[in-house]
């Protein structure tokens, strides 16, 4: 770099030159067990924007895939489950922050896919971000609303505290690539669950590029594993999955969701039906709640009561 | 060991004699059984469409108690007809008014509490002791807890307003006939429900019973409706089209089926389903204590309790005292007539129950595992089953993995704590579990680490209004009892 060019303009044709850079692709891929594995299968299919334009190819998941994932989430299960609560908040805010920064990227990514404007896709990626923010600040909160002592008429003393429910399947919404995708994924790990999502199935990119932003958002491996291709393909064997503990049909139309319904049930999969939610909205604890367990424990105390005590 | 066992039973002999009772029998002139009874629908008792009749009897004796209409399709519809009908009303009352039906409720419970445990006691056999002092109480006090939420439900955590969902689809069983019907009537009428409510076919009467209660309380028509029948009654209950929350007590096999007849629906589902639950005993378990809640965790209600500690993990280094104290109180026990005040253990609900608890039990000895039952005379009429245990017993068993929902314990050993709860977690099902140390960190290690809905520590079965209760895993979803059993019935 010593020699320096005598004229500080740039030259027309260095100008020329970078117009004409060619932009290096990115091989979108799979994120399970904090890796960034291609699908088992060796498959992909071509994912368009709203144009009908190439944007790139996406892994086209396996029932493989989507066994391995299931693999990985109960691996991470303990460990997240036995985090404290405070971690876990501590890590869903980290990601809101690594979001932050590569705000600009899914922007783009948000906009290409779902044919918005600049500044609708910044509107929802905005909206995302803060999401992470609302359930980061749940998670050591939850068990005080939903849980609680019992005022039992007996010389007993009891508890009832919400537990995650174990790994659960998300089929991430259809619509809503990004926002939609969060608003389903961050409830469910904020209080311990793990997951393995569904990406939507035409809008894949914004949730892939998600994986990216998770692995270096402390979130443990194998917590959050994601999968894209046909969402009937990949559902079927997780809904019927016996180390599957519940299921979220956000993204599965009414016929493929009473299917899903019919093989959750074989091992009492808890399932949260479709329903129309405006991912904009301030989203409640529902979707908090749904995955949690209430376990109630209870011990004796000494004798209450005017009878004296018998401590 | 086998001289010592004989001699330790041999002074059992010697001891219980020592301890023989008078007999002191409920009076059953309390109860007024009629020969027959119809259905419950709209305010009235009515035949059943088709005409159909079943007889209910009493499992002690095998007495035909009264004959009772069998509620089929038709029946049903014209229930759920009745109860969309009467819901408008219904819902639409302040929560004041209908907190007020449900006090009286209550309270007329409390008032004919002694009639309704004899009942209780003659169609289900169990013993006069439980359902005096158990479920009638507990029954009265579920209706007056959830009373007092029908005008809070703004404040329940639901948010502003909840509101309730419509025509509850009840299924009972019938190991705690009145207590499930007070599951799950009382908090779906706090809410502003209306209900149909399926009573299991061996135990229709005290349902029966609480039809004419509603009428002493002056609930308005067709807001309760009692229909008796078999399970294709069940079914046709949660089939029917007009109803929008199904609620069920019952097998985890009845609860698949039911899951998936109500995929693709909007009906909101809650399922209580069996359970396996460990009673794990430390090495620094109170043994007198321990001994008590395992014969209650087994043996209350001769073991037909899905939240039954049917699995005694015991820590190796205790199992042999441990075994010595328990069988010396199962010998102590006291098998015989349901209505005798001084009877543990009474009948079998019914004929078809028996044969499964004998069928898995001798399974159980064909599988190798160890045998034992106190010195316990059988009476000669009536479906019984003397206590029994089971040692040598290893995960694979099928008595160590199989729901036997009778007076059945199966034994196995552990060392550690962590063996201990891979063990009692190594079940399809996560309903109850017992822990039994003085070691107050470890009750809360072992029990943060459970996978069950119901940790007893120190303690076993029981139960209380405001408790939340219910399973993980297999063992079904949803919580009844406390705040959190409103929300099966809003729209939440």
């Amino acid at each position: 770099m010593s020699e320096k060019p005598k004229n500080t303009e740039k030259p027309k044709s260095a100008e020329k030159a970078e117009q004409q850079r060619l932009s290096v692709f990115k091989t979108y891929k799979l994120y399970v067990g904090g890796k960034f594995p291609r699908s088992e299968s060796g498959r992909v299919y071509e994912v368009t924007d709203s144009k009908g334009e190439w944007l790139a190819n996406a892994p086209l998941s396996s029932r493989k895939d989507a066994r391995d994932a299931v693999v990985a989430a109960r691996k991470a299960f303990g460990g997240w489950s036995g985090a404290t609560a405070y971690n876990r908040g501590q890590v869903l805010y980290r990601v809101a922050e690594m979001l932050e920064g590569r705000r600009d990227q899914f922007v783009r990514e948000v906009a290409d896919s779902e044919g918005l404007s600049k500044s609708k896709a910044a509107g929802v990626v905005d909206a995302a971000i803060d999401r992470w923010v609302w359930y980061a600040g749940w998670t050591d909160k939850i068990a005080q609303v939903v849980g609680g002592g019992n005022p039992v008429a007996g010389p007993y003393f009891n508890l009832s505290t919400p537990e995650p429910t174990g790994v659960v399947t998300v089929l991430a919404p259809q619509e809503s690539s990004f926002l939609g995708l969060v608003s389903v994924i961050a409830p469910v790990i904020a209080t311990g669950n793990t997951v393995i999502v569904v990406a939507s199935e035409r809008s894949p990119l914004p949730a892939l590029s998600l994986g990216e932003v998770l692995a270096t958002s402390d979130v443990p491996g194998g917590v959050v594993n994601i999968l894209s291709g046909k969402t009937a393909e990949i559902a079927t064997p997780l809904a019927a999955h016996q180390d599957v503990n519940a299921i979220d049909l956000a993204g599965a139309d009414d016929v493929l969701a009473k299917e899903l319904e019919v093989a959750a049930a074989d091992n009492l999969k808890r399932v949260v039906r479709p329903q129309a939610v405006d991912y904009f909205a301030a989203p409640g604890i529902e979707r908090l709640t749904a995955f949690l367990e209430t376990k109630t424990v209870w011990h004796p105390t000494g004798a209450l009561g005017a009878s004296g005590s018998s401590y | 060991m086998t001289t010592e066992n004989t001699k330790t039973t041999a002074n059992i002999e010697k001891r219980s004699s020592a301890f023989a009772y008078a007999p002191a029998p409920e009076s059953r002139s309390v109860v007024d059984i009629a020969p027959s009874y119809g259905l419950f629908i709209d305010g009235e008792f009515v035949e059943a469409a088709d005409g159909k009749v079943f007889k209910t009897v009493s499992p002690s004796t095998e007495e035909v108690l009264s004959e009772i209409a069998q509620a089929g399709e038709a029946d049903v519809d014209r229930a759920v007809k009745a109860a969309r009908r009467a819901f408008g009303k219904w819902s639409a009352l302040p929560g004041s008014e209908r907190a007020k039906y449900l006090f009286r409720i209550a309270r007329v419970i409390q008032e004919r509490s002694r009639e309704l445990a004899v009942l209780e006691t003659l169609d289900n056999g169990k013993p006069i002791k439980e359902t005096r002092d158990a479920d009638l109480p507990l029954v009265a006090a579920h209706f007056f807890y959830y009373a007092g939420w029908a005008d809070k439900l703004d404040h329940a955590g639901f948010g502003a307003n909840p509101q309730p969902l419509g025509v509850a689809g009840q299924v009972i069983p019938w190991n705690f006939p009145l207590l499930m019907l007070a599951w799950k009537i009382a908090p779906a009428l706090a809410t502003g429900n209306t209900v149909v409510l399926k009573p299991a076919e061996t135990t229709p009467l005290s349902a029966l019973f609480f039809a004419d209660i509603c009428r002493q309380a002056g609930l308005p028509k067709g807001v309760v409706n009692i229909l008796p029948g078999y399970g294709d009654t069940g079914a046709a209950l949660v089939e029917h089209p007009d109803v929008n929350k199904v609620a069920f007590t019952g097998s985890t096999a009845v609860g698949k089926a039911i899951a998936r007849q109500v995929a693709g629906t909007s009906k909101k589902v809650t399922l209580e389903l069996g359970g396996k639950g460990a009673n794990i005993v430390f090495d620094d378990a109170p043994i007198d204590q321990a001994v008590e809640g395992i014969v209650s965790g087994i043996f209350f209600n001769q073991g037909q309790v899905c939240c039954a500690g049917s699995r005694l993990l015991v820590q190796e280094s205790i199992q042999d005292e441990l075994l010595d104290s328990l069988k010396r109180r199962l010998s102590t026990l006291r098998l015989g007539d349901p209505l005798d005040k001084n009877t543990d253990i009474g009948a079998i609900n019914s004929a078809e129950q028996l044969s499964r608890i004998t069928t898995l039990v001798e399974q159980g000895e064909a599988e190798g595992a160890e045998r034992w039952s106190p010195a316990c005379e059988l009476p000669s009429s009536g479906y019984w089953f003397a206590p029994t245990l089971f040692t040598n017993v290893t995960q694979a068993h099928t008595i160590a993995r199989d729901e036997i929902f009778g007076p059945v314990l199966s034994v196995l050993s552990f060392r550690t704590p962590d063996e201990a709860v891979a063990k009692a977690n190594n079940s399809q099902y996560g309903l109850s579990a017992g822990i039994w140390t003085e070691k107050g960190s470890r009750i809360l290690a072992v029990a943060n680490k459970l996978r069950a809905g119901v940790i007893w520590s120190n303690t076993f079965n029981k139960f209380d209004p405001t408790s939340p209760f219910g399973g993980y895993k297999e063992s079904g979803f949803g919580r009844e009892g406390g705040r959190h059993g409103l929300e099966a019935y809003l729209d939440v």
